[in-house]
């Protein structure tokens, strides 16, 4: 996804976005959850794949995530359009690949779908926990814990698994950046590119829009605060 | 053909967004000259809903329903969308609305517009405007599925009276088996989450130090507001995680926003962009937030923040 500092532009009578100058990034809750994979990896020896659907230019984030230390990664060659589209094809890939556990960001930063992990855990009918703060595998039994409002929930289920992960999972200082031996240890593991299984995306962006420039803000004294009471509540109506 | 809108409730009672949805899905139900079904599961008081346009509820009881799990309540929404052949499935963006939305999608062969903020721009093609790029922007979206399963971003669409006599009926589904189970609860009682609140007091690392927090709590408080705070703070652990709003954290679409001693970095406004109205309390005029605001206090909130305390005491006893 872009880095979330990026200009958002758009470029061709406003239907597309203008990747020009754009940092693509990977996004912070995957990021979670590949350190998380690091984690089963070393302590309960597991096999860790990175996916993306995409063109040529996400390959650069594959070899970051090898570079962390993922044993491999497969690219699915199609534009990712639509969140549906992503989940069948990443379906494929599960289905194909025998896996038992497959973490996903709860949402992406770019689009914010949150639609991705619980479409594809239904299409391939694994249990699923969304907005997954906790996660422990003992065998195929698994205790999460999910955010919920103004608290946690405990769960029980099994494998085959899918999560939307956050933070929690791990904290942020558990991040993990590639080092040099990383980096040049990526460079020998393989990256699959895989031709899309055809699956038709059944929307479309038909145009984007910038929300309407705000009004100068409205400063008030410091010393009058019964003005910003009078403000808030006269003319917001907000109390 | 039909609308079908899922009214969530919390221990049998609607919140806000159930009214919103309502509201919205009666607007589509009408821009498509169709009529609008609602499905609740175990609400105490379904007719509530009348007074927002749901001519037709279908109410779930079921004490094996008791607890929320988004497999079991997916199966029942998408049975309730096949029986009143509903080919537009309205949830809210609530976390659990968030957590079965995809598997109804799916259940239907629908495709899942979330995060929209509008009602239909046109109906063919069917297009409508959603959130994108944490609230930079805005895309029009075609969906061309024949079924459709939209996501309402709180806040977003309003809730419009449009009452109706409507009328209930007892829909009786059968349960779907889902491998996951709830355990326990964890919960902060008695105090106003950041989702359902319609006033958010948020502080972030001008207030110095966590001793600090006290007239922020006070502050809410008086508000009847939720407490949040900016990502550094619930690193420093000054304040819990659950607190942190932003594009990393929780995203807030309250009324007001108040954010005292935040500079308005672009991952924090990100998260809070969709707050109707934003005050922002800040020594430093020159601090980003005051671009992205609509009042502002140059001022120390140590000096402001019990002033404004004392004040709103007083305006609410008046
Ligand atoms: C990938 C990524 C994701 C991020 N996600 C988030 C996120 O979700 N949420 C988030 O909040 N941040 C997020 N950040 C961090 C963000 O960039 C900022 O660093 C952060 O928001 C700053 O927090 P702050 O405003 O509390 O602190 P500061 O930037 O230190 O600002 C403190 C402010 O307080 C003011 N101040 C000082 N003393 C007083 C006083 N006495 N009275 C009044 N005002 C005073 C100062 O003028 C200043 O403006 C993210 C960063 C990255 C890179
Ligand atoms: N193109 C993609 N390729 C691989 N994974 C994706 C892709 N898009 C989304 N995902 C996964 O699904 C999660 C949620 O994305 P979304 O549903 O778009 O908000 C992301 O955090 C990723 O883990």
């Amino acid at each position: 996804m872009p880095d979330t500092t990026s200009k958002i532009n758009f470029t061709n009578n406003d239907t597309e976005f203008d990747k020009n100058g754009v940092q693509f990034v990977i996004n912070p809750y995957d990021e979670f959850c590949l350190t998380r994979a690091m984690w089963f990896k070393e302590k309960q020896g597991a096999t860790v794949t990175v996916v993306n659907v995409g063109s040529l230019e996400t390959e650069t984030t594959l070899r970051k995530a090898l570079a962390i230390g993922a044993d491999d990664a497969i690219r699915i060659n199609i534009n990712p359009t639509d969140g549906f589209l992503v989940a069948k094809e990443l379906a494929a890939v599960v289905k194909d690949g025998g896996y038992d556990l497959v973490l996903a960001g709860k949402e992406s930063a770019d689009y914010n779908g949150q639609m991705v992990p619980g479409m594809l855990a239904a299409l391939v009918d694994f249990n699923f926990v969304n907005g997954c703060v906790e996660i422990e595998v003992e065998g195929t039994d698994v205790t999460a814990k999910r955010e919920i409002d103004g608290g946690t929930e405990t769960l029980s289920t099994s494998l085959p698994l899918v999560i939307g992960g956050q933070k929690g999972i791990v904290e942020e200082k558990d991040l993990r950046i590639p080092n040099m031996r990383g980096i040049m240890m990526a460079r020998k593991k393989p990256l699959q590119v895989l031709e899309a299984k055809g699956s038709e995306a059944s929307t479309s962006i038909a145009s984007f829009e910038k929300p309407a420039p705000k009004g100068a803000v409205k400063l008030v004294d410091a010393d009058n605060l019964d003005e910003l009471i009078s403000l808030l509540h006269n003319e917001a109506k907000v109390i | 053909m039909s609308v079908l809108v899922f009214a969530n409730s919390t221990d049998g009672k609607f919140k806000k967004t159930a009214f919103e949805v309502v509201s919205y899905g009666k607007k589509v139900a009408e821009q498509l000259a169709s009529n609008l079904v609602v499905v609740t599961i175990n609400a105490a008081d379904a007719t509530e809903l009348y007074t927002y346009g749901a001519e037709k509820v279908l109410t779930v009881s079921n004490n094996s329903l008791s607890t929320f799990n988004a497999k079991e309540y997916a199966s029942v929404i998408a049975q309730a969308a096949v029986k009143e052949n509903a080919s537009i499935v309205v949830v809210d963006s609530s976390i659990n609305g968030l957590y079965l939305s995809p598997l109804v999608a799916v259940a239907l062969e629908a495709d899942y517009a979330s995060n929209t903020v509008s009602a239909p721009s046109s109906i063919n093609p069917f297009t409508v405007k959603r959130k994108a790029f944490s609230n930079k922007a805005f895309s029009n979206t075609v969906i061309s599925a024949d079924n459709k399963v939209i996501g309402l971003a709180k806040n977003s669409f309003g809730i419009h009276e449009n009452i109706v006599s409507g009328a209930l009926e007892s829909f009786d589904p059968t349960v779907a088996v889902s491998g996951v189970k709830s355990k326990s609860v964890e919960r902060v009682t008695g105090k106003v989450t950041i989702a359902d609140a319609d006033t958010v007091v948020s502080a972030g690392r001008g207030l110095k130090g966590p001793e600090n927090w006290g007239m922020i709590e006070e502050l809410a408080a008086v508000l009847g507001a939720a407490t949040a705070c900016s990502k550094p703070v619930s690193d420093l652990g000054w304040r819990p995680h659950g607190e942190h709003v932003g594009q990393t954290g929780k995203p807030v679409a309250s009324n007001l926003y108040i954010a005292i001693g935040i500079s308005g970095a672009i991952q924090h406004l990100a998260g809070i962009n969709a707050s109707k109205v934003k005050v922002v309390i800040n020594t430093d005029p020159e601090a980003p937030f005051f671009k992205a605001a609509d009042y502002g206090v140059v001022g120390d909130a140590f000096e402001v923040i019990p002033k404004l305390i004392e004040k709103l005491k007083a305006f609410k006893a008046a």
